[in-house]
């Protein structure tokens, strides 16, 4: 999926989608402190006697510094920001993969991840058995999956192949298996962290309309994308991260421009 | 399309022990476990012409080798049986707390991107073990039946054995793994650890061998020696383990099975700052 495409479906922004005022999303005063050791000790041994030379010391690092926010169901909400700067980390409160160090991360509805696409495929196991490996790993069931397994081929234009071994896959081929599984059915939130384009034009138009029904359906979708024409597209909101702080938060073209003004002053 | 399980939420406040909160979420995922397994056991011999035969094999050539190079020196009878059933129980053993911990190690890439119960793999693995080592009893009531080894109904105990054996597995793995998140090296250590706990075990010898001064020590300090010998009674010498050693067995198998989870399970949320 191109986020390219995604806004080329969408050339307008009021197409009628409002985000509603139902909170699903909230983050109150979220801190996330990495531990890391001032020098790299990977070895039990090394600690060890670094422990009991009292040598170990830990270097503090924030990657969120309270941070406050709330993400209202429908939204499109675009996080910008530099390399490091947090955004990521912000995504993976979301997705429960991370725990604040402090503050409280609160989430209604299906979360799913767009994985980079292969993730969670295994090379040996025909496309068929991935699609249910990667069914159970986003927490369906196996009914769901017996239920969704036609649809999920059809828009993956993947019959012909469906019971040969990934690994004689494309890499188009593995993405567009990988999408249609993630996306068959609308999730309540979608995190969509910078994905590159891939598959075939057709494929991508394909996948950005299946993107643009959900914006339509109001689903919540939060993206992270380094390329401010998508954002400001796309976004009905954008928050400017920097050093695990918000900056601005706001109308996408204004924060945008401040974002701007703040890289080349 | 119908939307599923839209209402649930995610609190990163909520209360409760994390051991029981760990427990339900993995029953909510246990189709993820039975897939898992599923691609343990189809991956593994996938492109092999003998297939799943190698799970039978791979115990059956060992077993070979030993009998031929140590039955005169143990001269005891039925070294076979006596081998193959430590190997057996020893093996899952050695196997499962290996993949267990490699799971962790360098199979997390996945746990990074998305949510899925931590102990999901691991569970997974034992899940695997339990599979191959019941399909390795085939080979071994053959070996019984060419040997002349009497198969007799205590080898109905076994599952209690195999209970145990798995429950003390998932407790030692989880432990390990915890352990070598934080220092990668645990795993070098572990594959030297693991030989030498295999020679202080009663895997390739009868426990008996051991002068008695030393097996004293061997049965005080060592819980395989225990589990090795329930999963070996009911087969080698075909009866049913002393209700004394079932109990001992049984107790410290739990015991290691709740202090793995609960450790694994506080310190699971740092994982994601290690890994």
């Amino acid at each position: 999926m191109s986020l390219h495409t995604v806004y080329n479906a969408s050339p307008n922004i009021n197409d009628g989608t409002k985000p509603s005022r139902e909170c699903v999303i909230r983050l109150e005063n979220v801190w996330v402190t990495y531990r890391a050791p001032s020098e790299r000790i990977g070895s039990f041994k090394e600690y060890a006697i670094r422990w009991m030379q009292g040598k170990v010391k830990n270097r503090e690092f924030q990657a969120l510094e309270n941070v406050n926010l709330e993400v209202y169901r429908g939204e499109v909400l675009g996080f910008i920001g530099h390399n490091g700067a947090g955004k990521s980390t912000l995504l993976k409160l979301v997705a429960r993969v991370l725990k604040p160090t402090r503050g409280r991360v609160w989430v209604k509805g299906r979360v799913a991840p767009l994985l980079e696409f292969g993730a969670g495929f295994h090379p040996e196991l025909t496309g068929r058995e991935n699609v249910f490996l990667n069914g159970a790993i986003l927490g369906f069931t196996r009914d769901e999956m017996v239920e969704k397994f036609d649809r999920i081929v059809d828009f993956a234009e993947m019959w012909d192949f469906i019971d040969a071994p990934a690994r004689t896959y494309s890499s188009g081929m593995w993405a567009r298996l990988g999408f249609a599984v993630a996306t068959d059915v609308e999730p309540d939130i979608l995190i969509v962290d910078e994905i590159l384009a891939v598959g075939d034009e057709a494929f991508q138009r394909k996948s950005s309309a299946r993107m643009q029904g959900f914006r339509e359906k109001g689903a919540t979708i939060l993206i992270v994308s380094h390329n401010m024409d998508v954002i400001e597209s796309l976004c009905h909101r954008v928050v400017w991260i920097d050093h695990g702080q918000i900056k601005a938060q706001g109308d996408p073209a204004e924060v945008i421009q401040e974002y701007r003004r703040h890289q080349n002053p | 399309m119908a939307k599923i399980s839209s209402s649930s939420i995610y609190d990163s406040a909520q209360e409760g022990p994390p051991a029981v909160r760990e427990l339900k979420e993995l029953f909510r995922y246990n189709y993820l476990l039975i897939q898992l397994i599923r691609r343990d056991i189809l991956t593994r011999y996938k492109r092999s012409v003998l297939g799943i035969a190698w799970t039978m094999l791979n115990p059956l050539g060992t077993m070979i080798v030993l009998t031929l190079a140590f039955s005169r020196a143990f001269a005891t009878k039925d070294y076979a049986t006596l081998v193959l059933s430590g190997l057996l129980a020893w093996t899952f053993f050695a196997q499962t707390t290996n993949a267990i911990m490699s799971h962790m190690v360098w199979g997390s890439s996945l746990l990074k991107r998305i949510y899925v119960p931590r102990t999901a793999f691991a569970v997974a693995a034992i899940g695997t073990g339990l599979i191959n080592l019941v399909i390795s009893i085939v080979p071994l009531i053959l070996v019984m039946l060419v040997t002349g080894v009497p198969i007799r109904a205590s080898m109905l105990f076994l599952p209690v054995s195999i209970i145990f054996l798995a429950m003390f597995s998932l407790g030692i793995g989880l432990l390990i793994s915890t352990i070598a998140v934080y220092f990668a090296d645990v795993a070098e250590m572990y594959q030297v650890i693991i030989p030498a706990w295999m020679y202080l075990s009663p895997v390739i010898y009868p426990a008996e061998y051991l002068p008695p001064e030393i097996r004293v020590w061997v049965a005080r300090l060592n819980p395989m020696y225990h589990l090795i010998q329930m999963f070996r009674t009911p087969i080698y010498e075909g009866r049913i383990p002393d209700l004394e050693a079932v109990l001992l067995t049984g107790a410290f198998s739990i015991v290691t099975l709740i202090v793995g989870w609960i450790i694994f399970t506080r310190k699971a949320d740092e994982f994601a700052y290690r890994i």
